[in-house]
């Protein structure tokens, strides 16, 4: 491969006195040379990007201060959550817009069983169910208003929005907390024993 | 008993298929390299299932670092020429030309306009050193407010390029409030549509994306 086959096939053709050169291998060490090899590609390894970031696409709703809001989200279709501190995640069904009937609010988180998740998908069902029913029309969806406060941090807003997707809501929107919203979870906190 | 010689073999091996390997290697990394861009600070980002891949071109990233303070760049170096020029002059900054070269080629943006001109005169090292000190591009959740300035780098880089997409690359410790003050900023610019940067992670199985990833399989 690397030699060169320079020996004559032996024998002495120019005859016994005539002196023969000193043949030199033509054979390399290409060790440093794949250590160099090496060398490089680790370089390249390290430095390279081969997984591309994924990314996740947001619509937010089209707002204008000009355009009064004209659609308003049906009770018996929303969801609303609420990402507070600690990675806690409250909610209660419905718009909780009525101050006379304040809704039942419940305190969960992320978590594969038995966390948010369930909660969104018995809505679906149960929005499904009043369809059914006839009580909504076809045109009616799940619909979840998440609220993160202030305490919430970035990693939550990706997991919910994330849960979205996972169950495929189609229907949901990031909205602004209100102080009533704020309230339901300090009351909540202090009903559940999270806070002394 | 007789003593069994054993022939000496060389211990030389041939390199020559090794060397083929490693360059065949080499080229590969070579070729499929793409490399990585420099970070002003180390962002961990949230984990998602979305698989949609970052665009390669037309990026304005606006990094949040835990502490919330905020970074941008967009990429390809006459945008960025173009975009430092329109911002000195909207704001008087006084740029000269060596500073906006640094700009065209330097990295992401951290501080307030006020020690924009500073920053840029000085050398990369020192540039990184102040990276790590540098208090964020100010943000706030009204673009009318003059002290908003990413509102303002937002308004210029794209009029210097109506393409761009907007990626928000958050570090998941990062408070709600400081990427709120972003979407904020956008929605105050009409941009109702943007991508936020997440780490892959996997569908869980028997939800509603599972299924629809089932099914996806199975039509191709």
């Amino acid at each position: 491969m690397a030699e060169l086959d320079t020996s004559s096939g032996g024998g002495h053709k120019k005859g016994p006195g005539v002196k023969k050169g000193k043949k030199l291998s033509t054979r390399i060490d290409l060790t440093p040379m794949v250590d160099l090899g090496f060398l490089l590609i680790t370089f390249f390894m390290y430095t390279t990007t081969l997984a591309k970031p994924k990314t996740m696409q947001i619509n937010m709703p089209y707002k204008d201060p000009n355009i009064l809001d004209s659609t308003k989200v049906k009770n018996s279709t929303a969801l609303t959550i609420l990402l507070s501190k600690s990675h806690r995640v409250y909610y209660y069904e419905g718009i909780g817009d009525d101050p006379t009937n304040p809704p039942k609010v419940e305190v969960t988180g992320f978590k594969a069983k038995g966390g948010i998740r369930d909660e969104i998908i018995s809505k679906i069902k149960a929005v499904n169910a009043l369809k059914q029913q006839g009580v909504l029309t076809a045109k009616d969806e799940t619909t979840v208003l998440i609220k993160p406060d202030s305490t919430s941090t970035y990693s939550d807003l990706v997991n919910i929005l994330d849960e979205m997707n996972i169950n495929d809501v189609k229907t949901y929107a990031i909205v602004d907390i209100s102080p009533v919203d704020q309230g339901f979870i300090q009351a909540t906190e202090q009903a559940s024993g999270l806070v002394k | 008993m007789p003593k069994v010689k054993l022939p000496r073999k060389s211990t030389n091996i041939d390199m020559t298929a090794m060397c083929d390997v490693a360059f065949l290697l080499l080229t590969f990394f070579m070729l499929a390299t793409k490399f990585k861009p420099e970070e002003p600070v180390v962002v961990k980002t949230p984990a998602s299932i979305s698989e949609i891949p970052l665009p390669d071109v037309d990026i304005m990233l606006l990094t949040v670092d835990p502490k919330g303070r905020v970074f941008f760049s967009i990429d390809n170096k006459p945008m960025r020429k173009s975009l430092i020029s329109d911002i000195n002059d909207e704001r008087k900054l006084g740029l000269t030309n060596d500073e906006k070269n640094a700009f065209a080629i330097g990295p992401s943006i951290g501080v307030p306009f006020s020690q924009l001109k500073s920053f840029l005169a000085a050398d990369p090292l020192t540039q990184k050193q102040m990276v790590t000190n540098a208090p964020g591009i100010p943000t706030d959740t009204s673009v009318t407010d003059p002290n908003n300035e990413l509102a303002a780098w937002i308004q210029n880089a794209r009029t210097s390029n109506p393409k761009l997409r907007i990626c928000i690359k958050a570090d998941g410790e990062a408070s709600y409030p400081s990427v709120q003050k972003i979407i904020k900023t956008l929605e105050g610019w009409k941009i109702f549509k943007f991508n936020l940067i997440t780490n892959l992670k996997a569908v869980p199985t028997g939800t509603a994306a599972y299924t629809l990833q089932q099914q996806a399989g199975k039509a191709k």
